[in-house]
């Protein structure tokens, strides 16, 4: 008895251990690969095809199982990077990452090239190459190699120039010194300006809107037309201030809140004005008859007969069609409507 | 307070014309000084040039009544005329009656129902003999 049961212990031991070995041991048949720079590992093994077919619960359970073995692997994987204790003997073990070899895409696009300066463009039309200068200069009075600019620079230090000549032709009684202190700062202003200005054209160009312009085709919306209209009146060196107006054009400008607010008469206008106003229209109220606007009119009826235009071509296009669709017979490749239809008129053809 | 846009003035004298018909002129265009509409909040106040002088300069929080409000603009901007209105239009009014139902009931009534009763004064019947039948 004692005996069997030891036996079964013993049994029962092995099985655990080979339990535990089985959960740390993972079969593959190819290897993976590994970046443990980036903490990735890539199977290339062809996955069960049959059952990942479907959504259930099959297919959860195989995925997890992936997962689970490729982590295992990739886990002992970082277990035999070099490691080290952080922060002393008693800190956590950190392993040392290699470099990462596997190339992420780009988060946000690339930078777009910025527009030349003006004196890169002066350069470009001149043919001026850039010419690489030394870093160092020779000092004859030093006898020594020194720097162009900076620290001990070849010139001699100009904090202790103690002599500044006064140049031919200029004002005996001007401080030299004030001078080209002055100068110096115009120089430095100047070229910060040139800096400011380039990077403000810069930008304005990564920014500028495409204005729309106009067709050579003819067919234009109506609000496009009326935009550019806008900005072809603005365009004059007095932004428009002297532009005669258009016949229909309205008088009152654009409004800077761009048509958000109303506008009423003033309070104390002219009141024999609006009794006039009021009186006429009470004329018109009383009068029983249609008032005639003559542009809705002439539109309404220039629309109809485009309409009516539009209706006969397509109706024209469709006979057309037919006919040589019942010509050709069977032959497969028919004429069918010559054009597009418009859409009012294809309802009634049939 | 502003004045009554053209939208604003139509529906003013459409409103008022059912009442006064072709009389709305006097109103406009008196003899005895200039008159004129004004909107303040919502609604619409008849007033001389005078008062719309000395109204201008009150300022707008503390403005109650400026002149003799005939009615509002309700939020869909239809007009209500207003029983204030009376005085004005009394003068020109087609025709006084006193209703003989009540507005639910008037609805309800077949077409030969009386709906308004004329009240004459005493001297009525002998003014206008002639047409009375």
């Amino acid at each position: 008895m004692a005996a069997v049961r030891v036996e079964e212990v013993l049994a029962a031991a092995e099985e655990q251990e080979a339990e535990k070995r089985r959960s740390v041991t993972v079969e593959k048949e190819l290897e993976l690969e590994f970046d443990l720079g980036n903490l990735l590992a890539l199977d290339r093994n062809p996955p069960a095809a049959v059952e990942l077919r479907g959504a259930g619960p099959r297919r959860e359970a195989l995925l997890r199982a992936l997962a689970r073995d490729n982590t295992q692997l990739l886990v002992a994987r970082l277990w035999e990077l070099p490691a080290e204790r952080a922060g002393g003997a008693g800190g956590p073990l950190v392993a040392r990452l290699p470099e990462p070899a596997f190339r992420l895409p780009r988060e946000k696009p690339p930078p777009r090239p910025r527009p030349p300066t003006r004196w890169e463009q002066f350069a470009r039309l001149k043919g001026i190459r850039r010419r690489k200068r030394t870093s160092l200069v020779w000092d004859e009075q030093a006898k020594e190699w020194r720097r162009r600019w900076g620290y001990r620079r070849a010139g001699g230090d100009p904090a202790r120039a103690w002599l500044a000549e006064v140049p031919e032709g200029a004002d005996p009684e001007e401080d030299q010194f004030a001078r080209l202190r002055r100068e110096k700062r115009e120089r430095v202003a100047r070229n910060e300006l040139n800096r400011l200005r380039n990077l403000a054209r810069a930008h304005r160009a990564g920014t500028a809107v495409p204005a729309a312009p106009l067709h050579p085709t003819g067919h234009q919306s109506r609000e496009e037309l009326g935009h550019v209209a806008r900005v072809a009146r603005v365009s004059t060196a007095s932004l428009g201030r002297f532009q005669p107006r258009l016949p229909k054009e309205p008088v009152e400008p654009p409004s800077r809140s761009g048509g958000r607010k109303r506008r009423f008469e003033p309070l104390l206008g002219n009141l024999a004005a609006e009794r006039s106003r009021q009186l006429e229209l009470l004329r018109d109220m009383s009068s029983k008859k249609p008032v005639l606007d003559i542009t809705r009119a002439v539109n309404k009826q220039l629309r109809q007969e485009e309409a009516e235009a539009a209706a006969a071509k397509g109706k024209k296009q469709s006979q057309r069609g037919k006919r040589g669709r019942r010509q050709q017979g069977a032959g497969g490749v028919s004429g069918g409507l010559g054009g597009p239809v418009p859409p009012s008129f294809a309802g009634t053809d049939r | 307070m502003r004045p009554l846009t053209e939208a604003e003035t139509r529906a003013v004298f459409e409103k008022l014309g059912r009442y006064i018909g072709e009389n709305i002129q006097l109103l406009v265009d008196r003899p005895d000084g200039t008159y004129c509409f004004r909107l303040h909040c919502d609604r619409v106040y008849y007033l001389s040039e005078k008062l719309l002088k000395v109204a201008a300069s009150v300022p707008r929080d503390n403005l109650v009544s400026p002149g003799t409000c005939f009615g509002k603009f309700t939020k869909t901007q239809k007009f209500r005329l207003s029983v204030t209105a009376l005085d004005f239009l009394a003068p020109y009014a087609k025709g006084f009656g006193v209703a003989a139902k009540s507005t639910q009931e008037c609805r309800k009534v077949d077409p030969m129902a009386i709906v308004v009763f004329h009240q004459a004064d005493v001297g009525e019947y002998v003014r206008n003999e002639d047409t009375l039948t």
